[in-house]
């Protein structure tokens, strides 16, 4: 998911008795699957803690540009360029409008964006894992996109409506986005050695890494229920995590690639696959700034952002100007 | 008819690529959408324009053999469209320049006796013509911004002046494909340029350069050093796993 470890009030969830009246009539629409609108009354909680989930989740959109954008000026064919430039400028545009959508809580996009160049707002891990050979760019868009649509299909039935919202439209461009890397990976599975190389070799990296996006297990998460209570949160971390898992291996065994996870079983009676976790201090290390990319990741946005500063400020001044002129 | 091919889809393919360096590092979110637009049209023209090109040549090349299985030498693109992106004014002003000149040719172009080639500036001149619309806005508002924007813009213009004499300069081919009925001397597009030019730097409150010195030799595969490295890039996987398909 994009958005792995939303703090949120930090208090246990409030039952109703505990509740003012204002709260359980919010607390009613809420568990009538009423959508909340960006001018309906809303508890301070639900407003921060949607401010925090939707803007780490457009930092994901934005910092996400990097890791592909590593392999745009190598890809290896004109058609395969133009797909991952499409792909990359989509997650520009999800940026966009999950910005937008924040902003409908009273946030500016310039206060979110310069959280998140001092490091103190949070994008999701993945990112901060490297891209090494092309077939991560197959491996990317099938395992990563693949993993965030499991969570974003589920945030469409979000209880805010300008986030659930946003989530109609992003969800329809991301299958498209996981259908194209799993494209990639079919084409690097019918290839030569060094092709199915590749493509073993990008999977090998990615799966504990994209385990990691659904956030920590059920029991650790410390935030969740009062977002699942608001639903602003609507599946549990490792319901997802399973979902992704059940839907995965199959994927993995057509490609007829070996499973990262040796231990990877599928129970017949439930259907379900049993897995390995990953590796959750080395998640909590990146989530701290420990990952191989945070550094880089950071000095890229940071850098991308000073020196377009007189690129803006330039087109503030002239508008101001025609703004005068005008009067 | 083959080099004139390449040299409209070399020069699409350089600068496609040169856009597209920017992926995730322009300097706000609008700007990596619209650039990676322009970055795709440039493509899809490439595409069409070398794909025609090993059509006309008869080896079995596709537009992908043609990008990524020549040296530089066989490029044929004008030298403008390799300069490197260096800061974002300079990226923008070639793009201005770039796009003056392009928009012009294609619409001269869309005059051609050959279908195949008049199909093709049909459909590329409308992007071109937006290219054109969005790079015009931004040469105006930057020059007519704050000091340091405008002065970025006038550094940015007088470095690339020096290229922009390439994009008029008849050759035989050029006398040829004239002759041919397939492409218009690219000399015809000067004064309309230059019009069109002292407009927009006008508005722009910039400064058009003096001289007419022009460097030359990107449209008979005498390159800068930079399309070297820029190949380097662009064609590692296919050079270095030449059996592979992607």
């Amino acid at each position: 998911m994009y958005a792995q470890t939303v703090q949120s009030t930090g208090r246990k969830v409030k039952s109703l008795e505990e509740m003012s009246d204002q709260e359980r009539a919010f607390q009613a629409r809420i568990d009538a699957g009423e959508k909340i609108e960006p001018k309906d009354w809303m508890p301070d909680g639900y407003r921060k803690t949607l401010v925090r989930q939707i803007s780490q989740h457009a930092h994901s959109e934005v910092v996400g540009q990097l890791p592909e954008g590593n392999w745009i000026t190598r890809a290896p064919t004109l058609e395969r360029k133009a797909i991952l430039l499409a792909k990359v400028q989509d997650e520009a545009g999800h940026g966009l409008y999950l910005y937008s959508a924040a902003e409908t809580l009273g946030v500016s996009r310039a206060d979110l964006i310069d959280d998140l160049l001092a490091g103190r707002a949070k994008y999701s891990s993945i990112f901060n894992y490297p891209t090494l050979n092309w077939a991560d760019m197959g491996a990317v868009g099938w395992l990563v996109d693949g993993a965030a649509i499991i969570n974003q299909v589920a945030l469409q039935r979000t209880s805010y409506g300008p986030y659930s919202r946003a989530m109609v439209r992003i969800c329809k461009e991301e299958s498209f986005h996981a259908r194209q890397g799993f494209d990639i990976m079919m084409k690097m599975v019918a290839g030569t050695a060094a092709q199915k190389a590749m493509a073993q070799d990008a999977l090998n990296r990615l799966w504990w890494p994209a385990l990691m996006m659904f956030g920590p297990p059920d029991k650790d998460s410390v935030h969740s229920a009062q977002s699942m209570a608001w639903k602003i949160k609507v599946m549990t971390n490792d319901e997802g995590r399973q979902k992704f898992v059940d839907q995965t291996i199959p994927q993995i065994e057509y490609l007829g690639l070996d499973v990262p996870d040796k231990a990877a079983r599928k129970n017949p009676k439930t259907g379900h696959y049993s897995f390995v976790d990953p590796d959750w201090d080395e998640f909590f290390a990146v989530l701290k700034g420990y990952g191989p990319c945070n550094a880089d990741r950071m000095l890229a946005r940071n850098k991308a952002h000073d020196d377009g500063a007189w690129f803006r400020e330039g087109l503030l001044a002239y508008a101001e100007k025609q703004t005068i002129a005008a009067e | 008819m083959y080099e004139f091919l390449l040299r409209m889809g070399d020069n699409t393919l350089v600068l496609g690529h040169r856009v597209s360096e920017w992926c995730g590092h322009s300097p706000v979110l609008e700007e990596d959408i619209a650039l990676a637009n322009i970055s795709l049209d440039l493509i899809g023209q490439t595409r069409l324009w070398l794909g025609l090109a090993g059509e006309v040549e008869g080896q079995g090349r596709d537009a992908d053999a043609l990008a990524y299985r020549r040296d530089a030498w066989d490029f044929r693109n004008l030298l403008i469209v390799e300069r490197p992106n260096r800061d974002y004014g300079h990226t923008l002003m070639r793009q201005f320049l770039f796009d003056l000149w392009h928009h012009e040719r294609l619409a001269d172009i869309c005059l051609s006796e050959d279908d195949r080639v008049l199909g093709i500036a049909a459909k590329c001149v409308k992007e071109a013509s937006y290219h054109l619309e969005r790079s015009t806005d931004l040469i105006v508002r930057l020059g007519g911004g704050t000091a340091e924007s405008h002065s970025r813009m006038q550094t940015a213009v007088e470095a690339l002046w020096p290229y922009v004499g390439e994009m008029f300069t008849d050759d035989a081919l050029d006398i040829e494909m004239d002759k041919a009925g397939i492409a218009p001397l690219p000399s015809n597009q000067r004064p309309r340029f230059d019009e069109a030019l002292n407009i927009t730097l006008s508005r722009a409150s910039l400064t058009r350069p003096a001289g007419d010195f022009a460097q030359k030799g990107g449209r008979s595969g005498v390159h800068t050093e930079d399309l070297g490295h820029m190949l380097a890039t662009m064609q590692f996987l296919p050079r270095a796993y030449p059996d592979a398909r992607w």
